[in-house]
């Protein structure tokens, strides 16, 4: 509860965000056929995909801590961090529709990575269908976290195992190279990994937040 | 003798492609001009401004929450 009051970690984000921006527009990227400028989406579309998996993490996580110990709060952060991570997907497959349409030619082309995760996003959207079909708590939040540890490790099969046994356009899977392996120079890595740690820390901010309001609803409701 | 003729052709070939992809990277078509003009910093400005209000909105988020917290417990 301390670390969700306090600051620094925040104002942090919000640091690394704004160093992501500049960077963003003003750094050195590589020269690359077909990509062109367009390799700077890396710092704005890969980044919500880490964000959404870091929160998803988060979801299993806490549907595990529930299980183990029944204390509806653990329930309550894991789904609020499916919501939040539900939104980072959201916007990560938005902006890949924007960035396919101009380097692959069309906004969705039948590429495994995305039906993987247009697939593993309807799986999580299920995941809150079935919490709105159960009226009582406890059994909501069990069957809630099963379904959640069920739905991560779909999700890890559909956008990390199946893309990378079939072909796919994006780097690191199919046989393509992977921006690690020569795309991504040190340069773009020096705003890559803050970019990342600045997009989760702020979908954890959004996700503490609701959290916090709806404990307060939780008071309100007991007085 | 065959052999190593084959070899050198291959060589000279590998050498040729190769300098075509260097040369190729250096033509890709990038924003240098916005980049010389400096009119890149106007887009960062715009997009500062937009991350600023938004930094601001969730700072202001927060400390309200904050703020009903602590009228609640009390």
């Amino acid at each position: 509860m301390t670390i969700a009051r306090s600051w620094w970690w925040k104002i942090g984000a919000l640091l690394l965000l704004f160093y992501t921006y500049y960077e963003g527009f003003v750094g050195e990227v590589p020269r690359m056929p077909i990509l062109n400028e367009t390799i700077r989406n890396l710092y704005f579309h890969v980044t919500m995909w880490m964000a959404m998996l870091v929160l998803m993490i988060c979801n299993a996580f806490y549907g595990i801590i529930y299980l183990n110990k029944s204390d509806l709060y653990h329930d309550l952060v894991a789904e609020e961090s499916g919501r939040m991570a539900m939104v980072f997907g959201i916007a990560g497959l938005l902006t890949g529709m924007v960035w396919a349409n101009y380097t692959w030619g069309a906004p969705w082309v039948n590429d495994p990575q995305l039906n993987g995760t247009a697939a593993s996003l309807l799986i999580y959207a299920a995941y809150f269908i079935l919490r709105n079909a159960v009226q009582d708590d406890h059994k909501r939040a069990r069957l809630a976290a099963v379904y959640g540890i069920f739905a991560f490790v779909m999700m890890i099969v559909f956008i990390m195992v199946l893309p990378k046994m079939t072909d796919s356009l994006h780097p690191g899977k199919g046989g393509n190279p992977g921006f690690n392996k020569y795309d991504l120079d040190a340069n773009m890595r020096m705003v890559f990994y803050p970019a990342v740690l600045g997009w989760t820390l702020l979908g954890v901010w959004m996700m503490s937040l609701r959290v916090r309001i709806k404990k307060l609803e939780w008071i309100k409701d007991d007085q | 003798m065959i052999n190593k003729k084959m070899k050198n052709i291959i060589a000279s070939l590998l050498l040729i492609i190769l300098q075509m992809n260097f040369a190729f990277a250096q033509d890709v078509e990038m924003g240098d001009v916005m980049r010389s003009e400096g009119k890149i910093y106007v887009v960062v400005a715009v997009a500062f401004t937009s991350l600023a209000i938004l930094s601001f909105y969730m700072i202001r988020i927060d400390k309200k929450v904050n703020r009903l917290e602590k009228d609640l417990k009390k």
